[in-house]
């Protein structure tokens, strides 16, 4: 849609004479498909096109995300700081003095903010991803724009509150003491990879089937609270190694993507931990979950562009 | 100048869905016989068109003809079921209520998202914004947020926005129905300036006024089919034909089903003929100062008591410009079944240049409306007056 944005200056010419130069302009322009592109292999990459093309209006979308959370509230932004921090107080004091989880895990608030910090992130992109085609739907049925902006805006906005976690994080270890400067800072990039992924392809499927089945938005969250759990976040992998050991149950553990894209976390930012039980190749394991959600995330544009053809009508 | 095609539509045909349920619980208790829980109606049926640069063209219809969903599919909100639109330009739509707001934004703020949506820069709308603002009419509410808007309001900020990001393809769908009158004419005024500048403008109304004046065509759409594709002339004859076949309709069911207490009388009119005063009747051309004289044959199957017989002259596009009636001539007509032929004589007329119609409505002694003819018959009225309208007038300037 950019492609012709500089037309002849309607205030110089008379108005023929603009109209002519208007035709003539247009005439240059190939005939478009309205609506979306459709096809297997051409449909991902049309799109991916299309986004580009709308990139200034997803940075205002994902500012506009950011703006209208949290408006109204006196607090603002503090409040996307505050929460965060209630959850790890709340789990320091319960879990780690109360069930005494602190006792065989060092820097047990390091530990659990740095598993807590990309969980968030997951969460918060699935949970607003799901619901951001219904929350636009005021502009979705007024107006054609690559649908697939909405839940990707809710990557953007998720990944704001991510770098400010990151950045209280980075803040504790250098107040323990312990900031990590070694080689093990490398699981960081591929552990927020597998994180972003995996989420950006949840996000865009059920972002459309929830358009259809508004039962959806409730599902996500009790299957989050379960992940959440299956999660070595608030307690040690080394647990459950003891528990399951290397039998099936313990390799279908380590099967969930959000399982090893937190033990990466950890072992980027929980130094104190770096002696601690790890499963083998855990980054050969992150790099083939990252693989495999790459084909999730293709999966995810497939059936949001099939759904997306009746958004409209069903919104 | 050839042609050069804007939008092109190719056998597009739309179906809607109707599920009744919307819950998982729903879906799963009714697993496997869903297909009973769906009903689906076409909203399009093999829609052909092609728009040429430069038109402004009207979408009419009945309630429910599918204007509308042709307007969202050209915008490519809907996604046809089978077929394919193609564009090329900017295309801005205004439908139903205004372009797609965000109700927790403020104004500004939506000015921005929606021309970002459009395709402009920031810079682009940096420099649009005090024009869009402007034209609004609404500086003191432009920090507020939009859900604390007025309809008014809302719509005067949309028309503003989509006028003004310079786009070559204009949707309007009965927007301007919301706006007071100098917002309306202020909107009228911009559509034709977008006119004069060769924009394409698609326009979907029910004030049949509005295509006359400013249609260059008109498509007719029936339950999802396109009835014609033609001059706006044509096209408001061929609505106005079946607006009142489907009022008879409406009319025979309501007979049918004994609904009234009064049943009305079936009578109607069965021809038309138009002569100059002179002896050959079918004469078609009218002269300054010439006697019309205007033959019209009824039926009634059914006596109609004190019967009202109505007969106007109205403008091509069927605008009524005089209309009497045999009461006010002062003849009480009881009509027993039967055929009737009368010729109403209307003197001395002076008309404009043009082409004109014969409208005719038959009453019954309460008023109720037997049969409607929009277009009776035609005939073409030669005046050497000038000026423009309907009326011809001995026209003159006084220099002192």
């Amino acid at each position: 849609m950019s492609s012709h944005t500089s037309g002849p200056s309607p205030d110089r010419s008379s108005p023929a004479e603009y109209a002519a130069a208007r035709r003539a302009e247009l005439a240059r322009e190939p005939l478009r498909q309205a609506g979306a592109a459709r096809g297997l292999a051409s449909g991902p990459i049309a799109a991916l096109r299309d986004i580009w093309a709308h990139r200034e209006l997803l940075g205002l979308l994902v500012r506009r995300e950011l703006k209208s959370r949290y408006k109204d509230s006196v607090l603002g932004f503090v409040w996307s700081v505050i929460r965060p921090l209630v959850m790890l107080l709340v789990y320091y004091v319960a879990l780690g003095r109360f069930l005494g989880a602190a006792r065989g895990i060092d820097d047990f608030a390091i530990f659990i903010y740095a598993g807590l910090t990309v969980w968030t992130l997951f969460n918060e992109i699935v949970t607003a991803g799901t619901g951001s085609i219904v929350n636009n739907s005021g502009l979705i049925k007024k107006v054609y724009l690559p649908r697939e902006i909405f839940p990707i805006a809710t990557v953007g906005s998720a990944l704001f509150n991510f770098g400010i976690q990151v950045v209280i994080l980075l803040g504790a270890t250098a107040v323990a003491g312990k900031f990590p400067w070694g080689g093990e800072l490398a699981y960081f990039p591929v552990a927020l990879a597998v994180a972003l992924v995996w989420a950006t392809a949840f996000a865009l499927a059920l972002s459309a089937w929830n358009v259809y089945l508004r039962d959806v938005g409730y599902l996500v969250e009790v299957f989050l609270m379960i992940f959440f759990w299956a999660s070595p976040i608030v307690y040690s992998w080394s647990y459950v190694n003891k528990e399951l050991g290397a039998s099936f149950l313990g390799e279908l553990y380590l099967a969930n993507p959000m399982t090893l894209s937190v033990l990466g976390f950890q072992q980027s930012f929980w130094v104190a931990g770096s002696g601690s039980a790890v499963p083998d190749h855990l980054m050969t394991r992150l790099l083939i979950a990252l693989a495999i959600g790459l084909v999730a995330l293709w999966a995810g544009q497939r059936v949001f562009a099939r759904l997306q053809a009746s958004f409209a009508q069903e919104l | 100048m050839a042609d050069l095609t804007l939008i092109e539509i190719e056998n597009v045909s739309k179906r809607f869905v109707i599920r009744k349920e919307k819950s998982l619980k729903e879906r799963l208790v009714n697993f496997g016989r869903s297909e009973r829980h769906k009903e689906d109606f076409w909203a399009l049926r093999d829609i052909n068109l092609s728009i040429a640069s430069g038109t402004t063209v009207g979408l009419i219809g009945h309630n429910g003809s599918g204007k509308s969903t042709l307007l969202k599919v050209i915008g490519g909100i809907l996604q046809p079921t089978t077929g394919e639109v193609r564009y090329r330009g900017r295309i801005a739509a205004l439908l139903e209520l205004g372009a797609g707001f965000h109700p927790d934004l403020t104004g500004r703020e939506n000015v921005y998202l929606n021309a970002s949506i459009l395709g402009l820069s920031r810079a682009q709308t940096d420099a649009a914004f005090d024009k869009i603002v402007d034209f609004s009419g609404i500086e003191e509410f432009i920090d507020t947020q939009v859900k604390f808007y007025s309809s008014g309001m809302y719509v005067r900020l949309a028309f503003a926005v989509a006028t003004n990001v310079d786009p070559d393809i204009l949707l309007v769908d009965e927007v301007l129905a919301v706006g007071d009158e100098p917002f309306q004419r202020k909107c009228l005024d911009q559509i034709r300036a977008f006119q004069r500048e060769g924009r394409t403008i698609i326009l979907v109304t029910h004030g049949l006024e509005q295509v006359a004046e400013f249609c260059d065509r008109a498509v007719v759409l029936d339950h999802g089919r396109m009835l014609l594709n033609g001059s706006p002339r044509d096209a408001l004859r061929v609505l106005r034909e079946d607006f009142e076949e489907s009022r008879l309709a409406d009319l025979e069911r309501q007979r049918l089903a004994g609904a009234e207490e009064t049943p009305q009388a079936r009578a109607r009119f069965t021809g038309f003929a138009v002569s100059n005063g002179g002896p050959a009747a079918g004469v078609t051309t009218i002269s300054d100062g010439d006697e019309l004289a205007v033959l019209f044959e009824l039926e009634a199957e059914d006596a109609v008591p004190a019967a009202d017989i109505e007969i106007g002259i109205g403008t091509a596009t069927g605008a009524s410009i005089y209309a009497v009636t045999t009461d006010q001539l002062g003849h009480q007509l009881d009509l027993a079944p039967g055929t009737y032929r009368y010729t109403l004589r209307l003197g001395d007329l002076h008309l404009a240049a043009g082409e004109y119609v014969i409208q005719a409505t038959l009453r019954d002694a309460l008023g109720r409306d037997l049969h409607r003819v929009p277009e009776g018959a035609s005939f073409r009225a030669t005046s050497p007056s000038i000026g423009s309208g309907v009326l011809a007038l001995d026209a003159s300037l006084d220099l002192r």
